[in-house]
């Protein structure tokens, strides 16, 4: 029968609001106002989930985020796994399936391990993973003890949003002294930020008949929203979970389906000047044999589900209890017409404004429940008297019960506030603020209506706290953490094992970890700890609470930062015409995009390298070589601090001249290197490798701001200011001269490491003698708005010559058969100018400069260095991958170098390598071995250049 | 996220600047340095439980390096550049 548990009347339900959704393939139907877990309950669904090792059957036990047993993943358009089925508001069409089951929650073949229990108890994995072999139950354990999977795409329709907000005042929860609190705020004028997790307004308010003022609660509720509603400094956030409570009040709020279409998730990050934590209480579980079974829920959420949701969960409820919240829930089930079968209290004396809530029903005092009858729903209690009468068992088909409240500290811990173990409540309590942040209402420890509306008296709580269940004769497994599946034979085990430390406990039994974060279970755990330890509970403190409060979706987290905007390229003006001539596009450092090689149609990469490199080397290229760093330094103090930041002397160049260098740092690895240029007297330009362009800044910025601050030197990126297209090849003079420029090109008035300014193809020019492929070389530096013209006129005057434009594929092959350095591939963080065969870069004539000391002091204890060296594999049709270990004599054994490139040159015929090889400067001539899994390569060692060794080309 | 104070622009997220390190020892002349010295000069960096000095970079606004006084135990900001509010 559909809703056969639903009440006639009642509850913040709309009965004209029927919404259909399935259930683990099933249908069913509920209300708007219902979550999935209320609709399941009202459908007289008890079994909604399996545990996760053990495979037992379970229900729901909770109401909000603190439902430790059932989890969902939800299909369709709003895909996402591992929802507690209690925070997921029903929808029309909401298709939802347990997470740990197969087939079903109601056959699980995964039940089998409950036959197996004793063998995989805490610490299991651990001690798998060293005997007798992991890799044998690694699938077995993968599969049975999963979660949720992520689902395969993004929600189909929508996006996610993140936005920044600045308040006076942020209150996390819209309960009573959350609303209180905002009314405070907000009527004194101040900027009130108020977000609850809830889908409405009222927090505890919401599940319980109470009157505040002699009236309905809820009434006061409506009046509080409305009028913060009328107010222009609020903003009122329901279905708002502050999460995250960080560094100096930075706070992050997660709405769900805010009112804007299309948006599913809006990201808040909120800097607050003060913040109010009003996140309530939260009830904590008893722990007793069957404490588990589908039926045994928290008491304050059986109230909750007749109240709010008008759904009898049970016919014939009994109830377990060491405080007096659970004798309101009793009158409020009584008064709904249940029949209430015992009350069980830990208490040998029960306080007198208890009793006179329940007149007239069976309580039993100093009786705890010691057992339940029933697998798959309950169906009877096991009362033992803790003065060790018979036990007896009473008939019920829910059990209530509650072992207490615990404030909700997880946003005032995350801040780093302290907590203290209030003996009174039994829990631990704020203690110490390190933020301007402080915690009201229940989450204060002030757990009664009174006290939070009117400041009145707490009237007695009266809570005698049980930690656990322990009497002989008790039945089934105790769990101290229900979706861990961790019982308090794990607890013993794992300090009997030494793991004693409360951190250490959770860690070894997985007690508090999970999608919960062991809401309603980590107090008994450190309170089974105190126990066993004989410590107070302040002594053995808490674990740590980390963010998030309650799971979030990673698209929120995201927002708008995904695919290509969560990290955007940088083009050069000459992008699309790279692409329009079939360029097929590389990422080459700091994110830039440019042109890999230009394959004809059918061509392979080889081959296209191949004609590319030809090109440099017998003809004409052209290659975009915007991407790499540049810096304008200016001020009278620039040669000095060149001298210091480089390794050689740059201070006595002339205007118009340059000159390569190596950038160290103090601890004399090296950082970068490249060329500087003296434009005039107090102007210079330096060049940087394109991924390390950011690094460079930063580090020239740091020493002149800190360790120099009146040196005159000013930096300025201009790396995007000046797009360059650099002809290189024996024809590259003659491409200029077509080009048309005013510049002297003859060797003699502009010579290699030169620079001139001038017009070329009728544009604002500065050219630049470099070269980074050993060839004839001028870079046309001109402005991003000249770039795409000068490109197209240098290849139209280059037609004649056969002009290729070329990508990075080619430069890498030059470059090798150069023998020039590429960081990341000859250089790594064990390697000097040294071991480089560049010692000429490291002056003699300066006294000091970033790094000297440090390389002085390393090469002071002698010792063999890996040393950069050519290879030439001795068949010359042998490639070799880079990143290939050297070997003496190719023996398995302990590695003497590695290959860092191997390329195909095209004027030698040959592949040819560059290598970090010991000693290898003194091996010139010898044969070493790269050492592959199958086989060995012979190679001959050689000096690292393939061509051109005395670099006549490049100054031609 | 902390909510750093730059000199120059006034309070600022954490996502702006890029940390610069604790502010260690000066650096000592380096031919008058013993070994042992400068060794120390390059690895012994400050790392107290509590206030400890450290630069920053306002990399994604001004460009100013400058250092904060910041509580390892708190986050607290214990004494900004001077000139901030």
């Amino acid at each position: 029968m559909a809703q056969s548990n639903r009440r006639a009347a009642g509850g913040r339900i709309d009965r004209n609001q029927p919404l259909r959704f399935t259930f683990n393939g099933n249908s069913y139907e509920g209300f708007e106002g219902d979550t999935l877990a209320s609709a399941l309950l009202a459908n007289g669904v008890r079994v909604t989930a399996r545990s996760f090792k053990y495979h037992r059957p379970r229900g729901i036990m909770g109401h909000g985020p603190e439902e430790p047993a059932t989890l969902v993943e939800l299909d369709g358009e709003d895909a996402s796994g591992n929802r507690p089925a209690t925070t997921v508001p029903l929808r029309e069409g909401l298709n939802a399936r347990s997470v740990n089951c197969w087939p079903s929650p109601e056959f699980d073949l995964g039940g089998v391990n409950q036959l197996f229990a004793r063998f995989i108890p805490a610490g299991f994995y651990y001690k798998t993973f060293k005997w007798p072999n992991w890799h044998l139950f690694e699938p077995s354990i993968r599969m049975a003890a999963g979660l949720a999977a992520a689902p395969f795409k993004p929600p189909s329709k929508g996006h996610f949003e993140a936005r920044y907000a600045h308040a006076e005042v942020l209150i996390a929860g819209a309960g009573p002294a959350g609303l209180k609190a905002a009314l405070d705020a907000a009527r004194a004028g101040k900027r009130v930020f108020l977000a609850d997790e809830g889908t409405e307004a009222g927090g505890s308010l919401l599940n319980r008949n109470l009157t505040i003022s002699g009236r309905p609660a809820m009434d006061w509720v409506a009046d509080a929203v409305a009028e913060l509603h009328g107010m222009q400094n609020v903003t009122h956030l329901q279905n708002a979970t502050v999460w995250a409570y960080r560094e100096h009040n930075l706070l992050i709020v997660n709405e769900r389906a805010p009112e804007q279409g299309s948006i599913l998730e809006r990201s808040w990050r909120v800097r607050a000047a003060e913040v109010v934590l009003a996140t309530g209480a939260t009830e904590r579980a008893m722990v007793f044999g069957g404490n588990d079974r589908p039926g045994v829920m928290l008491a304050s959420s059986v109230q909750a589900y007749v109240n709010r949701w008008a759904v009898n969960v049970g016919t014939r409820v009994a109830l377990f209890t060491n405080n007096n919240s659970a004798y309101a829930v009793a009158a409020d089930l009584a008064a709904a017409g249940i029949i209430v079968t015992a009350i069980l209290d830990s208490r040998e004396h029960i306080p007198k404004e208890a009793l006179d809530l329940v007149p007239g029903l069976p309580v039993h005092p100093a009786t705890v429940a010691a057992g339940m009858f029933g697998h798959k729903r309950v169906r009877a209690v096991l009362a033992a008297p803790l003065s060790g009468g018979a036990s007896k068992w009473i008939k019920c088909d829910v059990l209530a019960h509650s072992g207490g409240w615990n404030p909700t500290v997880h946003l005032w811990s995350q801040s780093r506030s302290t907590l203290q173990f209030d003996e009174d409540l039994a829990a631990f309590v704020p203690d110490q603020a390190v933020q301007p942040c402080r915690a009201v209402g229940a989450a204060a420890g002030d757990l009664t209506l009174d006290r939070i509306i009117d400041g009145g008296e707490d009237s007695a709580y009266g809570i005698e706290p049980l930690w656990r269940v322990d009497v002989p004769g008790q039945r089934g497994k105790a769990f101290l953490d229900i979706q861990n599946d961790v019982t308090v034979s794990d607890v013993h085990l794992a300090l009997r094992e030494g793991y004693d430390n409360v951190e250490h406990v959770k860690r070894y039994t997985t007690g508090g970890m999970g999608i919960d974060q062991g809401k309603t279970g980590n107090i008994n755990i450190i309170g089974t700890v105190a126990l066993q330890k004989g410590l107070p509970l302040q002594e053995v403190g808490t674990t740590t609470f980390r963010s998030p409060y309650t799971p979030v979706s990673f698209g929120a987290i995201g927002g708008l930062r995904e695919g290509w905007g969560l990290f955007p390229y940088r083009h050069t003006p000459v992008t699309q015409w790279n692409k329009d001539n079939g360029a097929v596009m590389y990422e080459a450092g700091a994110r830039w995009r440019r042109p890999g090689y230009f394959p004809k149609s059918g061509e392979g990469l080889q081959d296209a390298v191949s004609r590319e490199c030809r090109a440099v080397r017998e003809g004409v290229s052209v290659y975009d070589g915007s991407p790499l760093g540049t810096f304008e330094l200016k001020g009278r103090d620039v040669p000095r601090f060149l001298d210091f930041i480089y390794s050689n002397i740059m201070s006595n160049l002339k205007p118009g001249e340059g000159r390569y260098g190596l950038m160290l740092s103090e601890d004399g690895l090296i950082l970068d290197d490249g060329v500087a240029f003296r434009l005039d007297e107090h102007r210079w330009l330096i060049s940087t490798s394109t991924g390390h362009a950011d690094a460079v800044n930063q580090h020239m910025e740091k020493l002149l701001q800190t360790e120099f601050p009146d040196w005159q030197v000013m930096i300025t990126t201009v790396t995007s200011q000046w797009n360059n297209a650099t002809i290189c090849g024996p024809k590259a003079r003659e491409v200029m001269q077509a080009l048309d420029t005013d510049i002297d090109l003859s060797p003699q008035s502009f010579p290699f490491m030169s620079f001139r300014e001038g017009a070329v193809a009728g544009l604002p020019a500065r050219v630049v003698r470099v070269s980074f492929t050993g060839e004839l070389s001028f870079e046309i530096n001109v402005a991003p708005r000249h770039m795409a013209e000068l490109w197209d006129k240098v290849m139209e005057a280059g037609a004649p010559f056969e002009i290729l434009p070329v990508g990075s594929e080619s430069s890498h092959v030059l470059r090798v058969e150069k023998g020039f350095l590429s960081l990341g591939h000859e250089v790594d963080g064990t390697v000097d100018a040294y071991d480089l065969g560049m010692g000429w870069v490291m002056s003699k004539k300066k006294s000091d400069y970033l790094g000297k000391r440090s390389i002085e002091l390393r090469r002071s204890g002698g010792g063999k260095r890996h040393e950069l060296v050519g290879i030439l594999p001795v068949d010359p049709n042998q490639k070799i991958p880079e990143g290939a270990p050297l070997t003496p004599g190719g023996r398995k054994e302990a590695t003497e170098g590695l290959v860092t490139a191997c390329v195909w040159s095209v004027v030698n015929d040959h592949w040819v390598g560059l290598a970090l090889l010991e000693n290898g400067h003194a091996r010139q001539g010898e044969t070493a071995h790269v050492r592959l899994k199958k086989n060995v390569i012979p190679v001959t060692v050689t000096k690292p250049v393939f061509h051109d060794p005395e670099g006549k080309l490049l100054r031609s | 996220m902390l909510l750093i104070p730059c000199p120059f622009c006034g309070k600022r997220n954490e996502s702006e600047f890029i940390y610069g390190g604790p502010v260690g020892a000066d650096r000592p002349d380096p031919n008058a340095a013993t070994d042992q010295e400068w060794v120390e000069y390059l690895t012994v960096m400050p790392n107290p439980l509590g206030p400890v000095q450290e630069n920053w970079w306002h990399a994604r606004g001004c460009g100013d390096w400058f250092t904060i006084w910041r509580d390892t135990r708190t986050h607290d900001i214990v004494e900004a550049p001077d000139g901030t509010k």
